[in-house]
């Protein structure tokens, strides 16, 4: 596989300028919180890759780099080899029409004074990617493809139901003709079954058109379903990456082992939380940062800080003491 | 599904119907207000028509003559005009005065709002300190201020009262750009290569000129008060130009003993008062989403 990646991550870094707590208003100084604290890695077409962690990882700071609404502070985001944040004429129309997000919050990503029609047509207008008169079949055929009526048409955001704006959001991303789909949290806050609904339609769109995903998520089960590939993110750092399927099924790292047992199952007793909380991203301690909610933690992890290092072809963690995990050759 | 859609197309109208009569019944208040904001409104436009006198003939045979008295319904003034036909007259000031003023206001409102929204640094600093100085004075006495500017007719009345008014609009509008800017519509839009001016005209400006008009509906039934009360202290419409607040004015020295010619364009006032607000009140409840959620 020597197909040029689509996006490029290149030890990017991203620190906010905060007050931290106590003090009175003057004595209390500036920290840097590092939301995103050296992260590498890359999608390439036809890709999908899973972010997951708890909240407060840098997931969505991860996107809105990738996305061009946040400047890395170090490092470089690259998409097509060029930096998101320089791109400029073709190159950023480019990056406009082959670049799709959908937003976690899918209602209010969706102007509600604006018709189903209008919505889905916006970017098949705004890239003029079909003439006036083809418009409505256009829109017909991508609400068919999502699963949505064509009678929806002519219903605004406010008639519409969770299932149906997120059906909407995604038909509406397909509009421009994209060659990536970047989503956030997709899928939370909807019921069992329309979540599974929405999550075998990505998963379908995916395969069909050949679309590289970039699916942030918070569920492993989410990303074990959607992805091939999966990131795991603990405190603005990528802890553990490769296949989703052997990373889930032997973890590497103590962190994914705990996400995993915290992750509910069918038909298996509720597991124990993760122990412990997540720390600040302010003033981390030197060492592994997982060392305070550890099991596996010894004496040098407080000192020396791991990074993240292949062990195979399709595997990375960042451990000192990894769990036993086998060789892709095993199965 | 030929069948159930023309099913659909069927019942389509006996639906509309009986919803607007459900509408009616649950918002007994609001209709009876709309129809009497109706009658007001029909009255001012055909007033040529429904008034029994021109609105400044003298009847010099029945000065002050109380109401019920033959030829004049609700009696007549000092100078011995029917105050049924000045009344209706008036309501034309009143109606013109009332709405003119809301339009001034709600497009300066709309464009200052718009432009300190949207605006950042020392623009946006600039244009909130001037809308505090706009909102540092009650209307009335703005529009005074005003007027003692632009001087006395129904034109400067209209333009005082409405630059009095910029001030709260554009507070509001402001408040709702600020909202809307921070939607992730908006942010979409930007993602998808939107120019700024066509994010601002298809995405913001939309969201922002509905709950203006709503706003709007409200503030009417203010500058018919503010602009009566011009009129009550002498500065507003010059006499004999038949304005409710100057017949208040010219009314009030003989209150004791001829009550009618304060009270009847008085009651017409306090009637018009109501009405607007409580259509406007309805207009807000019925789209506004903030408060239907509530109810
Ligand atoms: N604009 C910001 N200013 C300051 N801190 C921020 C900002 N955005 C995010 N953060 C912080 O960065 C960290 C990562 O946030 P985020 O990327 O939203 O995580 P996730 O999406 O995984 O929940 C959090 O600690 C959050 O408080
Ligand atoms: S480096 Fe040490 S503390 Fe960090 S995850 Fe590995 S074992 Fe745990
Ligand atoms: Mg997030």
């Amino acid at each position: 596989m020597t197909t040029a990646p689509i996006f490029r991550l290149l030890d990017v870094q991203k620190a906010y300028e905060v007050r931290a707590k106590g003090g009175s208003l003057f004595t209390r100084a500036k920290r840097r919180l590092r939301a995103l604290d050296g992260v590498r890695l890359s999608l390439g077409p036809g890709e999908s890759l899973a972010i997951v962690g708890e909240s407060g990882s840098g997931k969505t700071t991860l996107l809105r780099v990738l996305l061009g609404l946040t400047q890395p502070t170090d490092g470089r985001a690259l998409f097509r080899e060029k930096d998101i944040g320089d791109l400029a004429g073709t190159d950023r129309d480019r990056f406009c029409r082959e670049v799709a997000m959908i937003y976690q919050d899918a209602r209010g990503s969706l102007n509600p004074r604006m018709s189903v029609l209008d919505l889905v047509a916006e970017p098949l207008d705004h890239h003029k990617l079909c003439a006036k008169a083809e418009r409505r079949d256009r829109v017909t055929a991508l609400l068919t493809r999502v699963g949505l009526a064509p009678e929806m048409m002519s219903r605004y955001v406010s008639a519409l139901s969770g299932g149906q704006l997120r059906r909407v959001a995604i038909a509406r991303a397909l509009a421009s003709e994209p060659s990536v789909l970047v989503a956030d949290e997709a899928v939370s806050g909807l019921d069992v079954s329309t979540q599974a609904q929405i999550l075998q339609l990505l998963r379908d769109l995916q395969r069909e058109m050949g679309l590289s995903l970039l699916f942030i998520t918070h569920d492993l089960g989410v990303a074990a379903y959607l992805c091939d590939r999966i990131a795991v993110m603990y405190l603005g750092r990528v802890v553990e990456a490769g296949a989703t399927r052997e990373v889930l099924k032997a973890p590497a790292h103590p962190y994914t082992r705990a996400l995993l047992n915290a992750s509910p199952r069918f038909f298996a007793p509720i597991s124990d939380p993760l122990p412990g909380e997540v720390p600040s991203p302010i003033d981390l301690p030197p060492g592994c940062r997982f060392a305070g909610r550890c099991v596996r933690a010894q004496s040098d992890c407080h000192t020396r800080e791991p990074a993240l290092t292949p062990a195979s072809p399709t595997r990375a963690f960042a451990c000192l003491h990894p769990l036993p995990f086998s060789e892709p050759s095993a199965h | 599904m030929v069948d159930l859609s023309a099913d659909i197309e069927l019942s389509k109208q006996p639906a509309r119907v009986s919803a607007i009569l459900a509408f009616a019944r649950s918002n007994i208040f609001f209709v009876i207000a709309a129809t009497v904001v109706a009658i007001f409104v029909l009255s001012a436009v055909f007033a040529p028509l429904v008034a029994p006198h021109p609105p400044l003939d003298q009847d010099m045979a029945a000065f002050m003559s109380p109401p019920l008295t033959e030829n004049h319904l609700l009696g007549t003034d000092s100078f011995g005009r029917d105050l049924l036909s000045r009344t209706i007259y008036g309501a034309r000031y009143a109606l013109a005065i009332g709405f003119g003023a809301v339009l001034i206001g709600a497009m300066g409102g709309l464009i200052v709002g718009m432009a300190a929204g949207l605006s950042g640094g020392v623009t946006e600093w600039a244009l909130m300190r001037f809308i505090d100085a706009l909102l540092a004075l009650p209307s009335l006495i703005m529009a005074i201020a005003f007027i003692s500017i632009l001087g006395q007719g129904v034109d400067k009345v209209i333009l005082a009262v409405g630059v009095a008014l910029i001030g709260p609009f554009s507070r509001t509008v402001r408040a709702d750009v600020l909202q809307i800017k921070a939607q992730a519509f908006v942010e979409a839009a930007g993602l998808m290569g939107v120019k700024r001016l066509a994010i601002i005209w298809r995405h913001i400006l939309p969201n922002v000129i509905f709950p203006l008009a709503v706003q709007a509906t409200i503030r009417v039934s203010y500058a018919v008060l503010v602009s009566s009360g011009l009129s009550f202290l002498g500065i507003g419409v010059a006499p004999p130009t038949p304005d409710w607040g100057l017949m208040i004015a010219e009314g009030r020295s003989f209150v004791s003993f001829a009550p009618w010619i304060a009270g009847v364009p008085g009651t017409a006032l306090a009637i018009l008062l109501i009405a607007l607000s409580i259509v406007g009140d309805g207009v807000r409840e019925h789209f506004d989403p903030k408060l239907r959620k509530q109810g």
